[in-house]
């Protein structure tokens, strides 16, 4: 019975998540450190430790950003690849999750959860797999498969793909083997394998997923051990955790199965005032001049670089046929006029620049915690005590020197509340989490 | 012994399998001290080996001046994967990092994601493909593609970026592809990784001799090695180094080697069974012959202790093994120049 009842855990976690390539990165700072050198993955993990962050996260690339027909030149370009990352990173820390962005559309099954295996075998038991999911042809150009795959069929495919690395990871008849094969034929693929790696001291790798819509958030219930999610807001967060208490009963499972650590970007300073003037350092470092033109660019799908950005939107018109891959996900034409005319009629109402209006879309307005050490950290202890969520995960805008302000003010406020771990609990990302043990997936009886 | 003008020094790299995932740490450093120049991590489907590339990446931050270098199949992989992958390696390690390319025969691969079984020489032209799409990709950034100009905005310079737009030829077989690019990494610290494959996949009809810096010789006995390694350098030319496959037994820990070698499986290359003496002066001769010797010790620990302890200090003695490179690249190894790139737009940066 109480299994159905959530039970706030009274506490919240950190996790970091290194996007790599976003206009949320400040690379026009003294301060700002190589995206790609090894010592910049060093500092932000070891500093991440420190603080007692129960997670490391890796964005993924699969195809370089485009602008107007080429490589997007104005934010961070280039990033290594996840597992690769993280198991070197394995070596030089030792109690907090390595978390793997990957893609169940460009990667093979068994491929995946072998490799995911390793991370998880090498790392004593603290890999994780960030579940994501492409359907663009644009990104298959870089890949033997293509693009194949119809947006419908992006869950189903993600659903099956995750079941069958279930079965490869939990295929091990006692802890050290051997396995048992599994077979898995689907409409997009087909798996036949006897898995070759043991149980890893967590059983097998804890899954992250990020969908919101109404498949990705039952995807999530059914499949899930953590939500990254998109809401962070105290009223929002607390709707958002009902909404997936409710569909993981609905899923048959506990209503604490699944955690949840919405995406996050913190602004902090000794006091409020300091912190506001951070802020507006922080936002004219994002979005420069150059990044509020080239964002209209890819929406408008044309040259606007004669507008001045302090000035207002374009009243030239979008051309509507040409289809943006900057976000590498396509934004289609024929809703580009629309678009724009809404756009200039909000602008225009609230009397925002190009500058200050792009900043409104792009910067993580609903995700950014600013504010005092101890005010932040006030309204923290807030989120544990209801439970509205289970931790945030932190997309530093300073690479590598990021975490420090967190670690070395807001980590120690929290801990004095009582609303933030002191120690890893344990030495795999399951224990630190505090998520329950997974039961062990069924072979369907078809398998011989 | 030769004089000592005449005298070559070679490298020696071990194989680190034995190790697994668990004592990894301990093996690489282990083997870094004892003078290795190079550890490879072999794959393959064998039940309780853990992914080689991400050993060689867990090896790379423990470790300062051995090269790392796994081994990545090209035939039921995403060629943009492994490009991605190895250039990370390369970065995670310092530019220590190389890459042993295999051609999976398994049926038992071609299952797990899917496909039907790639036989023959079919073999090598996936080998061949994958091997282009990555130094493709590898060179797809210029060394000075990220300019960071504050006053511009612009973090790359994007006139150095390049699609690689790779296709695979109309005789390939099997399922054709293309690849579009750019890297989703900027180059490589070494701007081109060292590719090794073993020399029966390179060749006329396989992968061609210079799309590869070396190659790893097998013969069945010990005492073919040093004609087996004529005869592959008058087949491939003299451009290709040269690294000699050999496994060892060595008298341990009061025990015959004879005696240790009982049940060793067949792994199809020359089996030296004896004194670790014995082994120094075979070294010391193939070393003439090759660029370095790659061993396959029977038992990781019980071999490194001998090897580091009674083989390699002698082979240092005799002035046959080369010192280790301080914070040197595995191209410096291999004695490789710096790499040029086939997309430069500009003359800095590239040239020998």
């Amino acid at each position: 019975m109480t299994r159905d009842i959530f039970q706030p855990s009274g506490q919240i976690q950190f996790g970091i998540f290194f996007q790599g390539v976003n206009s949320g990165t400040i690379w026009k700072a003294p301060e700002s450190g190589s995206q790609t050198d090894f010592e910049s993955f060093r500092r932000l993990v070891q500093t991440a430790e420190r603080g007692k962050f129960a997670a490391f996260f890796l964005g993924e690339g699969l195809r370089l950003r485009e602008h107007l027909g080429r490589p997007h030149a104005l934010d961070v370009v280039g990033r290594p690849d996840a597992q690769t990352m993280l198991a070197a990173l394995a070596a030089v820390t030792t109690n907090i999750g390595l978390v793997a962005t990957q893609n169940a559309t460009y990667n093979d099954p068994a491929d995946l959860a072998h490799r995911l295996s390793s991370l998880d075998l090498i790392s004593g038991g603290r890999a994780a797999w960030n579940i994501v999911t492409t359907d663009n042809a644009w990104t298959g150009a870089n890949f033997r498969r293509g693009g194949y795959l119809d947006h419908a069929d992006r869950y189903r495919h993600a659903e099956a793909f995750v079941e069958t690395a279930k079965r490869i990871w939990d295929s091990w008849e006692t802890p050290s083997g051997p396995a048992r094969r599994v077979l898995h034929e689907g409409q997009h693929y087909t798996v036949d394998v006897t898995p070759l790696l043991p149980r890893s001291a967590q059983y097998r790798p804890v899954l992250f997923q990020a969908g919101d819509s109404p498949e990705g958030r039952d995807f999530a219930a059914r499949q899930a051990d953590v939500i990254f999610s998109a809401h962070p807001k105290f009223d929002n967060a607390v709707e958002f955790r009902r909404d997936i208490v409710a569909r993981s009963v609905a899923a048959g499972r506990g209503a604490n199965a699944v955690q949840i650590m919405p995406a996050s970007e913190f602004i902090l300073a000794a006091t409020d005032q300091e912190a506001q003037d951070k802020k507006d350092w922080v936002r004219s470092l994002q979005i420069g001049p150059q990044q509020a033109i080239a964002y209209l660019e890819q929406f408008w799908g044309r040259e606007l670089s004669s507008y001045d950005p302090d000035g207002p939107l374009p009243e030239i018109d979008p051309v509507v046929e040409e289809t943006s891959e900057t976000r590498g996900s396509g934004f289609h034409g024929a809703k580009a006029r629309q678009l724009a005319d809404q756009w200039r009629a909000e602008a225009k109402d609230k009397g925002l620049s190009i500058r200050q209006f792009v900043t409104s879309k792009t910067a993580r307005v609903d995700a950014t915690f600013t504010g005092s050490y101890t005010a932040v950290a006030d309204h923290l202890a807030e989120y544990a005590r209801v439970g509205a969520v289970d931790g945030f995960n932190i997309s530093p805008w300073l690479v590598p020197t990021g975490l420090d302000d967190i670690v070395n003010h807001l980590v120690p406020e929290l801990q004095e509340r009582g609303v933030y771990p002191t120690e890893y609990r344990g030495t795999t990302l399951r224990e630190n989490l505090g998520l329950e043990t997974p039961v062990r997936s069924e072979e369907p009886a078809r398998v011989r | 012994m030769s004089s000592s003008e005449e005298k070559k020094a070679g490298f020696l790299a071990i194989e680190l399998d034995g190790a697994g995932y668990e004592n990894l740490a301990t093996a690489v450093l282990a083997a870094e001290s004892a003078g290795f120049h190079a550890a490879t991590f072999t794959d393959g489907r064998v039940p309780g080996r853990a992914n080689a590339l991400q050993r060689a990446a867990f090896a790379g931050p423990v470790t300062r001046n051995i090269a790392v270098v796994p081994e990545v199949d090209t035939v039921y992989t995403e060629p943009f994967h492994i490009s991605t992958q190895l250039a990370s390696l390369d970065y995670v390690s310092g530019g220590r990092a190389g890459w042993i390319v295999t051609a999976a025969e398994s049926p038992e691969a071609a299952a797990a994601v899917g496909r039907s079984s790639v036989e023959g020489a079919a073999l090598a032209h996936e080998a061949a493909a994958s091997i282009e799409v990555g130094r493709r990709l590898w060179d797809s950034w210029e060394d000075d593609a990220v300019i960071r100009d504050v006053a511009t905005g612009r973090y790359i310079d994007v006139d150095k970026l390049h699609y690689v737009d790779f296709e695979t030829p109309s005789d390939f077989p099997g399922p054709g592809y293309s690849v579009k690019g750019p890297s989703i990494i900027p180059r490589p610290l070494q701007g081109q990784l060292p590719v090794l494959a073993a020399a029966s996949l390179v060749g006329e009809g396989l992968v061609p001799a210079d799309a590869v810096d070396a190659v790893l010789v097998s013969a069945p006995t010990p005492e073919l090695l040093a004609g087996e390694v004529r005869d592959v350098r008058a087949r491939l030319g003299a451009s290709v180094a040269i690294v000699v496959e050999l496994d060892v037994v060595l008298d341990a820990r009061g025990e015959a080697a004879a005696s240790r070698s009982g049940s060793a499986e067949e792994t199809g290359r020359a089996r030296f069974i004896g004194s670790a003496a014995a082994l120094t002066d075979l070294l010391d001769s193939l070393l003439q012959e090759s660029d370095g010797v790659r061993l396959h010790p029977a038992v990781l620990d019980v071999e490194l202790d001998e090897l580091s302890r009674a083989v390699l200090p002698e082979l240092r003695r005799r002035g046959s093994l080369r010192a280790p490179i301080q914070d040197g690249t595995f191209r410096d190894l291999l004695g490789l120049g710096p790499a040029e790139n086939r997309f430069a737009t500009t003359a800095t940066g590239a040239g020998k």
